[in-house]
């Protein structure tokens, strides 16, 4: 008899499953586009979304080969007035702040006192004092609760969320294709920003993106979106992709997820992010790591790819030498190196190069230990 | 959606096309379309003897593995090896070079437990999709 699957219910049916959510979800301003297009939508984080256009795989491959676009609406942004440091931004950041030069922007973290992770965000100076800060969509309402809390009485924090949309343009081409949408910006440097025209309207373009590729995050207002959206793919050597394309490009080049590879019980320290905390400064979250930092890790990063086509999933067991030793977090089939790839937690770091097991009750698959990204010389930095 | 005349279905999205006592399965368009890009195929071992709605076989895709099962009892007579080497056929053609087994039919009136194509198509877009 063949191995019994993992996850039984797999296939999102509208207008059957997930009906209790379904009502309450939202919809970004370009729904009607990805309807147009036939894209395959499902629920994501209390937003209807586009999940895939042509197929996951074929626009995994033409991102890497090409360039695509991708509606990222969902996210939220802050716009935060304020000093770094009479405001507490600095204290609420993990990552170091202040050397951050207008016009640039740092990914980083916001964590409890516990040093759990709230949320991963990326830090945008817009002025000496004004700032930009993206979040993930799930999070924004706890996100602008553990700012309102801790920002002091001299900050000022508006939740621009519902009023500026979001398109990812990633891909060898996108600088090409920028060319036409945003010509302000086709000069910018990796993680740097500039407000400029786009199409008429004023706003930011920032050389940022989750795919691993040379890529731009395109801002524009709710109402503008539309315009962005449908001028890149005018150029037919753009195609849209989506958030199953974005989440496979993304586990290629080994960058966690919110909510499924960190969350509040998850330090940075485990997860291999120690890189983006300053610990020359006083943060929330400090005490917890510096203790954690003494006492030893409970849990470390490890990355891994199977040894066949199968695919390890969230959740499965990690199994060294026998014995069960952890938890994969993210898993997936990468169409570039045609193997399943994975992250997850074991109790005590792993070399590279050492055989391990992933499954599921009577389900085991072959896996190596390996370092990321997966995926090798992208065109991120070109 | 394709639903060809002529073969048998389940409600979990397989089909059944019957020759003799031979049943030819695999999945049908609807559910190579929500699977989406299928990425690995387990098939089970000639040989066998399967029950009816019972595990056949494994089909990986990109978001997600699910079982697939068997639509008739009997034993696996035949498995399409093409699909493990190149499981996009599943999603290409899965009523033609994309089947997953052939099976003995133990019990040809087991049939009625199944859907005619114009029954799944109704139960089908009674889904949604």
């Amino acid at each position: 008899m063949p191995q019994k699957a993992a996850h039984r219910p797999i296939l999102f049916r509208p207008g059957v499953d997930n009906m209790e959510t379904v009502t309450t979800l939202k919809n970004t301003p370009l729904l009607s586009e990805h309807v147009s297009l036939a894209a395959k939508m499902a629920p994501f984080a209390g937003w209807i979304m586009p999940i895939q256009y042509e197929g996951i795989i074929a626009e995994t491959l033409y991102t890497r080969r090409a360039v695509t676009c991708f509606d990222i609406c969902h996210m939220g942004e802050f716009i935060i007035r304020g000093d770094h440091k009479r405001s507490n931004l600095d204290k609420i950041v993990s990552g170091r702040i202040d050397n951050l030069g207008v016009g640039c922007c740092r990914y980083s973290s916001i964590l409890n006192e516990y040093g759990g992770v709230i949320d991963d965000l990326i830090v945008y100076r817009k002025a000496i004092d004004e700032w930009m800060i993206v979040v993930n969509a799930a999070t924004i309402e706890k996100d602008k609760k553990h700012f309102l809390k801790h920002l002091s009485g001299d900050a000022d924090l508006k939740d621009i969320s519902d009023t500026i949309g979001k398109i990812d343009l990633q891909g060898p081409l996108s600088r090409e294709i920028l060319k036409t949408v945003a010509p302000g910006a086709v000069g910018l440097n990796y993680y740097t920003f500039i407000e400029t025209d786009i199409l008429g309207e004023k706003n930011i373009v920032s050389r940022t993106g989750y795919t691993g590729e040379l890529g731009f995050e395109l801002y524009a207002s709710v109402d503008k979106i539309k315009a962005v959206w449908k001028k890149l793919l005018s150029d037919k050597r753009v195609k849209p992709a989506g958030l199953g394309a974005r989440d496979v490009l993304r586990l290629e080049m080994g960058y966690s997820l919110y909510g499924q590879d960190i969350d509040e019980e998850t330090s940075p320290l485990e997860a291999g992010l120690e890189k983006f905390l300053d610990f020359s400064k006083d943060f929330i979250g400090k005490k917890a790591l510096v203790e954690q930092k003494k006492t030893g890790l409970k849990r470390n990063r490890v990355f891994f790819k199977t040894l066949s086509r199968r695919s390890p999933r969230h959740n499965y067991k990690i199994i060294t030498n026998g014995k069960e030793s952890g938890i994969v977090t993210s898993g997936s089939f990468s169409p570039h190196i045609e193997c399943g790839i994975g992250m997850g937690f074991t109790p005590s770091p792993l070399p590279i190069g050492q055989n391990i097991v992933v499954g599921d009750g009577t389900l085991k698959i072959e896996a190596v230990t390996c370092d990321k990204p997966f995926v090798k010389n992208t065109s991120i930095k070109k | 959606m394709n639903i060809p005349n002529g073969l048998f279905y389940t409600k979990e999205h397989e089909w059944v096309k019957i020759d003799g006592d031979i049943g030819t399965v695999g999945i049908t368009d609807y559910a190579q379309h929500a699977l989406g890009d299928v990425t690995f195929v387990e098939l089970p071992k000639t040989g066998i003897v399967v029950k009816q709605f019972q595990g056949l076989a494994t089909i990986e895709s990109v978001k997600a593995a699910s079982d697939i099962f068997s639509p008739v009892s009997g034993k696996i007579l035949e498995v399409n090896s093409k699909v493990e080497n190149t499981p996009a056929l599943i999603n290409q053609t899965c009523y033609q070079d994309g089947w997953i087994a052939k099976i003995k039919i133990k019990d040809r009136s087991e049939t009625n437990n199944l859907m005619d194509a114009a029954a799944y198509k109704k139960f089908a877009e009674g889904l949604g999709e």
